[in-house]
């Protein structure tokens, strides 16, 4: 994830370097042009300062300052960090879940399940939900879920509850339920491409030597797996981190998140406070996937 | 002139390379290039809210002059962003009075020559003097007044009095106040102060658009008795302080049900009774009320927060796009689509004209505030109304005259854009 860009010219003759930094040319372009080039304005743009309807080009850690205000005080957090803490919360919340979620479906996919044919059946109609738009499949819950939804209408028609649940909609928990509706799937993908190139003869091997279904789980499927759950992790991590639609729309529009304020930040702009509350955000999610890709190495593994 | 063509999407290439083959013949035929050049159509791209960008609006200009409006939707804070940031990505604005405070200062838009406008001089008094039936309204805020005229075509400054370029042309306008739904709150309310009641907490909703949504929340603070802002329109950072402060209190004691952005999410809100009181804007209550659900767009004794949109033409905009945008701002002033939004429960720029085209018992219902003679329907012919019922608010004097301020933005804009984040994050 990290270079590349970098030729795998190691070890390879010089006459070949040549050839090869050519064959790495357009990557390295597309790389530079769309990424490199605007995060460096990105950057630089987080040091300018600005009023009501223009960016004024110039040096100066304002913006950070700003940030950061008021943010020593810990019993009373400053937005920056309560957000983050907020933001941190659904991280782990939603990567637990998935996590799980997805290590069960894909292990039954990839062991449950003998036929290959069924196999790609059963795949296959784990994506079918993303032919609809991301927006659409969270807006689908709002009817589920509100105080005259059809959960609470199902609920005190069972006479179960008098009044509605109001803690369903517009709450940590629909956000988190959307998320795990939404992302799911990053996980089961990875993983189950990682379970596949298990050699099945080290299952049997374990079972030959006496091991029980979760010695077998535990210390041969999960370490074998570990790429994919690293991966899938990644993935994960990095689209709750820097999301504000499911957030807003789940949440009520009251829950906060980095992405949010990033967002009423451009829309009244004011672009230089944006760009350095996006460079402090990827410096963060930067510093999650180093720590990731710490437990297992991604180039050899793949 | 180039890359504003450039900007348009596919359909218009393909027309392009159409009337260049028809051009082509017309040169063999006649030799006369412009005259073919000039039958081209004009594609007007209009960047607006949602809000106003109603299709049978489109359709009946296209129908009326051949030119086609190409709807830009975005949220109303885009639209200030946009017109900043790219304006040359539109032929026509449809923007908030409140939000010139930003673009004008950018030159990126065009002194509208009155002269051009030939229904200029009915525009209602109410923008070019603050006044409604000779009475002066709260100017709290942003007044259209202040800002209307531009000392010259390419000024980048609000002249004091009135001259022959507007910035904007008014289009649609209304006084904001908070909608409930009386079936579910079964008791009258008549004061902001309601919507921090705590008799529906988690039932109420506010604007999420801070410099709209701090204006709702100090019309609160002042009806609950606990300040008296000079200007909520312009308020100072202690004032910021003291209103977000109420709003974080509110709703870490779990007040709020949900914040809303744009039209269709307060619609759904009330609709679905989610929530039972919040600000909303009047069309959405129409909205509301033509699903069927009881819903009011309740006057307050505190008065309402007014707000009014206009047409603005981007500085860069000539030749015949020019003329087609001024063709439509005269078609817009011209009745039709007054009539159309009055019906929505919004009020049109020019009164004289929409009246021409409504039915004498829907003018008497809309604007009189007199009791409906027949059932009032709306623009796509749904009922909104029975028979003998009264528009909320009554009349327009009544409700235009009791104005308390309008939609602005501060001095202080962009420390209250912080500050409302943290109340977003409470």
């Amino acid at each position: 994830m990290g270079h590349p860009t970098s030729p795998p010219t190691a070890g390879l003759p010089a006459k070949q370097g040549v050839a090869a930094w050519w064959q790495a040319a357009p990557l390295t372009l597309v790389f530079a042009l769309f990424f490199l080039v605007p995060l460096a304005l990105v950057l630089m743009v987080s040091f300018w300062d600005f009023s009501e309807y223009e960016l004024l080009p110039g040096f100066t850690f304002k913006n950070y300052v700003a940030i950061f205000e008021g943010c020593a005080d810990l019993a009373q957090p400053c937005v920056t960090l309560s957000t983050y803490l907020s933001t941190l919360k659904f991280s782990l919340l939603v990567w637990g879940i998935t996590l799980v979620l997805g290590f069960a479906v894909a292990y039954f996919l990839a062991f449950h399940v003998r036929s290959p044919g069924m196999q790609t059946l059963l795949f296959v109609l784990c994506t079918v939900p993303f032919w609809t738009s991301n927006v659409i499949r969270m807006v689908s819950w709002v009817p589920l879920l509100g105080r005259n939804g059809l959960v609470n209408q199902t609920l005190a028609d069972l006479r179960l509850i008098d009044t509605p649940i109001e803690w369903l909609l517009f709450s940590d928990f629909s956000v988190v339920l959307a998320f795990v509706h939404l992302y799911t799937m990053f996980m089961i993908v990875p993983i189950f491409n990682s379970m596949m190139r298990i050699d099945r003869s080290l299952i049997e091997a374990a079972s030959d030597a006496g091991a029980s279904g979760w010695q077998t789980l535990w210390s041969v499927v999960v370490p074998l797996s570990r790429t994919g759950i690293v991966i899938g992790s990644i993935f994960v991590l990095t689209i709750v981190m820097g999301d504000f639609v499911t957030i807003g729309v789940m949440g009520g529009q009251q829950i906060a998140s980095v992405g949010k304020i990033i967002q009423v930040q451009t829309s009244y702009l004011q672009f230089p406070l944006a760009a350095a509350n996006a460079v402090i955000l990827l410096a963060i999610v930067l510093m999650v996937i180093w720590g990731l890709t710490r437990l297992v190495d991604l180039r050899k593994e793949l | 002139m180039s890359d504003v063509i450039s900007d348009t999407p596919s359909p218009a290439h393909g027309l392009q390379r159409r009337s260049l083959l028809q051009g082509t013949a017309g040169i063999l035929a006649a030799g006369l290039f412009p005259a073919i050049h000039a039958q081209e159509k004009i594609v007007l791209r209009y960047l607006g809210t949602a809000v106003n960008q109603d299709k049978a609006i489109a359709e009946k200009f296209k129908a009326d002059t051949g030119i086609e409006i190409q709807y830009v939707a975005v949220t109303t804070d885009d639209v200030t962003k946009r017109a900043v940031t790219a304006p040359n990505s539109f032929d026509l604005i449809d923007t908030e009075y409140f939000s010139l405070k930003k673009i004008v200062p950018t030159g990126n838009l065009k002194g509208i020559d009155t002269k051009r406008i030939k229904n200029a001089d009915k525009i209602t008094p109410l923008f070019t003097q603050g006044t409604v039936a000779g009475k002066a309204v709260g100017e709290q805020g942003t007044a259209p007044k202040k800002v209307m005229f531009l000392e010259g075509e390419k000024s980048k400054v609000f002249a004091k009095s009135p001259t022959q370029f507007m910035s904007l042309i008014p289009t649609v306008y209304n006084a904001d106040t908070l909608g409930i739904r009386p079936d579910l709150i079964k008791r009258p309310i008549d004061s902001w102060a309601e919507l921090l009641n705590p008799e529906f907490k988690g039932k109420t909703a506010i604007l999420n658009i801070p410099s709209i949504g701090i204006m709702d929340a100090a019309m609160v603070v002042e009806a609950m008795g606990l300040y008296k802002y000079p200007d909520k329109g312009n308020m100072t950072r202690k004032e910021i302080d003291l209103t977000i402060k109420t709003l974080i209190e509110a709703k870490k004691a779990g007040q709020f049900r949900a914040l809303w952005k744009d039209f269709n999410e307060s619609v759904n809100l009330m609709a679905s009774g989610e929530v039972v009181i919040q600000s909303m804007w009047s069309p959405a209550v129409t909205a509301v009320r033509s699903k069927g659900v009881a819903c009011n767009f309740q006057p307050l004794k505190e008065g309402y927060r007014a707000w009014a949109a206009g047409f603005g033409v981007p500085a860069t905009l000539s030749g015949r796009k020019l003329d087609g945008a001024y063709e439509f701002i005269n078609w817009f002033l011209d009745g039709w689509a007054g009539a159309y939004l009055n019906r929505q429960g919004y009020y049109s720029a020019v009164l004289d004209t929409a009246k021409a085209k409504m039915e004498a018992y829907e003018w008497a219902y809309w604007m009189e505030g007199k009791p409906a003679e027949k059932d009032i329907k709306g623009p796509q012919g749904q009922v909104l109304a029975k028979a003998g019922s009264v528009r909320d608010g009554g009349s327009y004097e009544a409700r235009m005259g009791a104005i308390a301020c309008w939609n602005a933005v501060m001095d202080e804009n962009n420390y209250m854009v912080q500050k409302w984040n943290e109340f977003v994050a409470a």
